[in-house]
């Protein structure tokens, strides 16, 4: 039976300090926008939340390539766990662009590239998920979800490049500046240490809900193989 | 020696291949409910969107490609969840798993004999879509991508009706696996078709045409990477 981690502890209550700290930074630290105000702080938990999506299944194609490759059990456990984590912060991602998108593109939602392509990626992960939950027999489980886990990754650097390769009112503020883009900004050195501080907060946020979840999901797989054990003898 | 040897291998690969075509399409003209169900289905949805629509003359030509596309996804996710079930219920997959054949072998064959199913069905709703929106018919590069487009959508459709069948809700978990992963080419054809049929030159709608073959391309080469792992047990 594993024991409460100390390690796992410490990195809880950390993240729970960076939060508070995050909060603090992105709602009187970081600078008033000039036009759009203060729905404009949004931004930073959007592109945070965003950008956790994308490690998040990064992580679980990495995960799940290594899985098929060493058939090691621990890498199938953390390549569906960090789907998990995934599917949540797309979810934030969306709700919170769509909050933003009200006052500044008066609509909650249009379909531009951006839009879809995140949809797509949100619904193929979700599906993963349907996947791993309805799939019989623990082996023939992790092989095809490994595989499901490699085709979804496509949707994801697409997400990423939509607002660079198509024209779309999406906009983009790490890069280049897309002159038919709706809400464009440039960020001041306040703003670019907020952005970059609830990055990092997230970042360390996604690490222990992973350590957390996987944890869980090890303890759930030894305890049906004590239930297993137990009617077996 | 060694090329001989390579000649007999591939000879007889692509024998298996023409067995399993050969078994599927005997089987479905001695029982003819396959390709009947499709067609008959295709008809209702083609229908039931013109009713729904309540369609004059204006939006009939706006929307005509949509619903042609919408009915060729519905009937062929019809139409893909058969190409494992009907194996699946006499254990017969066991039996082509167990003969000395490349498990790829299996997949094209699959796919072959589905994509003829599709065509055959496309081959009677194009002419009809003629009569009830006056699609025109008779443009090649129309009906290319309608062929190119569904041959990604059967092959991708293939791949995940062998994972879907193995799960618990096998005929809803198709559609909720596929959907997602087929929408880039789904969009990319409709927008090619209705460039196509409203006279657009090629400069217009190279991207989306380009997208659709590299599509086939990529998903041709992740299927035969993948199949071996998604069908052992």
């Amino acid at each position: 039976m594993p024991k409460p981690n100390p390690r796992l502890q410490l990195m809880t209550v950390s993240s729970l300090i960076l939060i508070i700290l995050s909060v603090y930074m992105v709602l009187i630290y970081a600078p008033r926008e000039i036009i759009m105000g203060d729905v404009q702080r949004i931004f930073y938990y959007h592109v945070s939340s965003g950008w956790i999506a994308a490690l998040a299944f990064l992580v679980t194609l990495i995960t799940s390539i290594i899985f098929l490759a060493t058939q090691n059990k621990s890498y199938d456990r953390v390549a569906m766990s960090s789907a998990e984590i995934g599917v949540i912060f797309t979810t934030m991602n969306i709700v919170s662009g769509s909050i933003w998108a009200r006052p500044v593109w008066n609509t909650w939602w249009t379909w531009d590239p951006r839009l879809t392509t995140a949809t797509i990626m949100w619904l193929l992960y979700i599906a993963y998920l349907f996947l791993h939950a309805g799939l019989e027999g623990h082996d023939r489980r992790r092989h095809i979800t490994a595989v499901y886990g490699i085709v979804a990754f496509i949707s994801v650097p697409l997400t990423f490049m939509a607002i660079r390769i198509w024209r779309t009112i999406h906009p983009v503020i790490i890069g280049s500046a897309d002159p038919d883009a709706e809400g464009q900004f440039d960020m001041t050195a306040r703003m670019t240490t907020t952005l970059l501080f609830t990055a990092s907060t997230f970042t360390v946020l996604y690490f222990t809900i992973l350590w957390h979840r996987v944890r869980i999901q090890s303890l759930f797989e030894y305890m049906s193989k004590l239930q297993y054990q137990m009617y077996n003898d | 020696m060694y090329n001989n040897n390579q000649y007999t291998k591939t000879s007889q690969y692509w024998r298996a291949v023409r067995t399993i075509i050969w078994k599927d399409l005997s089987i479905e003209m001695r029982k003819k409910t396959l390709v009947s169900a499709l067609l008959i289905f295709s008809v209702m949805v083609t229908l039931v969107f013109t009713f729904a629509l309540d369609l004059d003359k204006s939006t009939k030509d706006n929307i005509a490609v949509g619903v042609l596309w919408v009915t060729f996804v519905f009937s062929s996710t019809l139409g893909l969840n058969q190409t494992f079930a009907n194996e699946k219920s006499q254990n017969s997959l066991e039996g082509m798993l167990l003969s000395p054949i490349d498990y790829t072998a299996i997949f094209v064959g699959k796919f072959i004999s589905t994509y003829i199913f599709v065509i055959i069905v496309e081959i009677i709703v194009v002419p009809m879509f003629y009569i009830l929106y006056g699609i025109p018919l008779f443009s090649p590069l129309f009906l290319l991508i309608v062929l190119l487009g569904s041959f990604g959508y059967t092959l991708v459709g293939t791949l995940l009706a062998s994972i879907a069948t193995r799960t618990r809700a096998r005929e809803i978990m198709l559609p909720i696996l596929l959907l997602p992963v087929a929408m880039p080419i789904i969009i990319a054809s409709v927008q090619c078709s209705n460039a196509i049929l409203s006279g657009a030159h090629w400069g217009q709608f190279s991207n989306a045409f380009n997208l659709v073959i590299v599509y086939d391309i990529i998903f041709l080469g992740v299927a035969i990477m993948t199949f071996d792992y998604l069908i052992q047990e």
